[in-house]
């Protein structure tokens, strides 16, 4: 059990970025409005050459958040021992300024399967989430940041919402929050909740770092609109808005760009990062 | 109802099982398809992986076919951790196993080729020697000596013209396969693997090295079997490819 104390966000409450390789020679020239960058940690768990290499570099002249997307932190069955190991041994040689993960599995019977699948809101999975917390915790020897998911279907059998899952999770294991403004977006249109009122309940004091990304748009058997956190476009109009609202009741935080698919030119990416420098500017002090 | 992880799972690598029931839209009415953004994402984000490491293999499938073997083999062979650039060792022998491919029988040693690159790409630095360090050796310490080559070191052989092959879908203006066998070494100057055709004595030489054979063995066999090996040349090469990171005598 780690301090249950809020921790300020050791990252800069600054636009950030997720770091693409065909970027690498853009950020070393002029990387503004940018401040820091965030890898998948996952990436950069070959022995060596030029991935690591870069990231060694990079290193040097930004602040650096680790977001691992495989460790399976909601999985029904114990972690991944290696995993986590590969995990506290990149964070030990890189020293980030934040580390990551997902309220979500993808890893069953040893298969991983390379998305973030859904949990029921329940105390069994409570209790089963906060216990590997604890041991994530407990072995990279940090706290970590949770991240709330994109959600396309609900499980009849949730007693929880979100919102508190997410609460509850943090008071216990100490953990802070990563509060993805998309995936509440996403989230809150594909199961037809207020995406303001999901803001409202948000513990808003333990989050650490904001992740915004775009979506696309398609609809369900019924006809019913049903987002796609696709982040393979520029953030939509609303989103932006719910960040505003966010901002409004958080006060500044690290706000990272997602871009993951149809990566743009570093322009376009950096103009986005400058919306997101504009939003920060926009909190009173 | 409750979904476990296990029913999930099954259903999700599925997709001719119903969705499982205990799941809804939030208000109330059954997943249906919401369920298939799940399914989609783990076919397509692994073929995409697939797609990252075997381009070649891609390319000469066409991008239906290659859509098509990666979703059996992502269902018969899902993958074992969450690092990407792992996925899909077991890629080379899939291929070499569906007979409606038989007929493209360099299919699966390209793939080992590709395979061979990407583990290069990601293998750990290392320091290569001296040059002068082999060159300054006595004849009976050259005689006696066995070489650490570098993790970046690769070699792929095959009865197939597989460095053609591989150059012909991957680089603009390479010439037309002309067929014959070609054997392939894989080495890292610094960051960007080099792909070079090798005469079958060389690659007789350097496997025997790899297993840690001393040199005048390696040697003997390399000049039994071809008679044009070239010591001095393979040597040359494997120094110009910085592939030598240690040399151990008789002596040490």
């Amino acid at each position: 059990m780690l301090d249950n104390s809020p921790k300020f966000p050791a990252l800069p409450a600054a636009p950030g970025v997720g770091y693409k390789p065909q970027h690498f020679s853009d950020i070393l020239n002029d990387a503004a409005p940018v401040e820091w960058l965030e890898i998948h940690a996952e990436n950069y768990m070959g022995d060596g050459g030029r991935p690591i290499a870069q990231l060694r570099h990079l290193s040097e002249q930004f602040a650096i958040s680790v977001h691992g997307v495989g460790l399976s932190i909601g999985g029904e069955t114990e972690l991944d021992a290696d995993h986590l190991a590969r995990l506290k041994h990149i964070c030990n040689w890189l020293q980030p300024e934040s580390f990551s993960e997902h309220l979500a599995w993808s890893t069953h019977d040893s298969h991983f399967l390379n998305d973030l699948l859904p949990l029921p809101y329940t105390k069994a999975t409570l209790s089963r989430v906060a216990d590997h917390i604890d041991q994530v915790q407990e072995v990279v020897g940090r706290q970590m940041l949770l991240e709330n998911p994109s959600s396309y279907l609900a499980f009849d059998e949730s007693t929880y919402a979100e919102t508190e899952f997410l609460d509850e999770v943090a008071k216990r294991t100490g953990c802070g929050l990563l509060l993805d403004v998309n995936n509440v977006f996403v989230s809150a249109t594909n199961l037809q909740i207020d995406p303001y009122a999901y803001i409202d309940a948000f513990p808003l004091a333990r989050v650490g770092e904001i992740h915004l990304g775009g979506h696309d748009e398609e609809t369900d058997d019924h006809g019913a609109p049903l987002l796609i956190d696709s982040h393979g476009r520029e953030v939509a109009d609303p989103v932006w808005t719910l960040l505003d609202y966010t901002l409004e009741r958080s006060g500044v935080r690290p706000i990272l760009i997602e871009w993951d698919a149809n990566i743009p030119e570093w322009a376009e990416l950096a103009a986005e990062a400058e919306r997101a420098a504009n939003a920060l500017q926009k909190v009173p002090a | 109802m409750n979904v476990s992880q296990t029913t999930f799972h099954t259903a999700l690598l599925d997709p001719s099982q119903a969705v499982p029931g205990g799941l809804s839209d939030g208000l109330g009415q059954p997943a249906g398809s919401r369920f298939s953004v799940y399914r989609n994402n783990v076919a397509v984000s692994l073929t995409e992986a697939l797609e990252l490491s075997f381009p070649a293999i891609a390319k000469l499938l066409g991008e239906q076919n290659f859509k098509g073997l990666s979703g059996i083999f992502l269902r018969q062979h899902p993958p074992e951790t969450p690092i990407m650039m792992q996925y899909g060792a077991a890629f080379p022998d899939f291929l070499a196993g569906i007979e409606q491919l038989s007929h493209i029988g360099y299919l699966p040693d390209v793939a080992r080729l590709e395979q061979a690159v990407r583990v290069s790409y990601h293998s750990a630095d290392a320091t290569p020697i001296d040059p002068e360090d082999l060159q300054a050796l006595a004849p009976d310490a050259l005689a006696s000596a066995r070489f650490d080559l570098a993790p970046s070191v690769r070699l792929v052989r095959s009865s197939w013209p597989i460095h053609q092959i591989w150059a012909y879908n991957l680089e603009d203006g390479a010439p037309k396969p002309t067929g014959g066998a070609q054997d392939v070494l894989i080495h890292r100057p610094e960051f960007d693997p080099e792909v070079i055709p090798i005469s079958p004595g060389t690659a007789d030489f350097i496997a025997a090295m790899m297993r840690g054979e001393m040199l005048a063995d390696a040697n003997e066999s390399a000049q039994a079997a071809h008679d044009t090996f070239d010591l001095s040349q393979a040597l040359g090469l494997l120094l110009s490819a910085q592939a030598i990171t240690h040399i151990t005598t008789g002596d040490d």
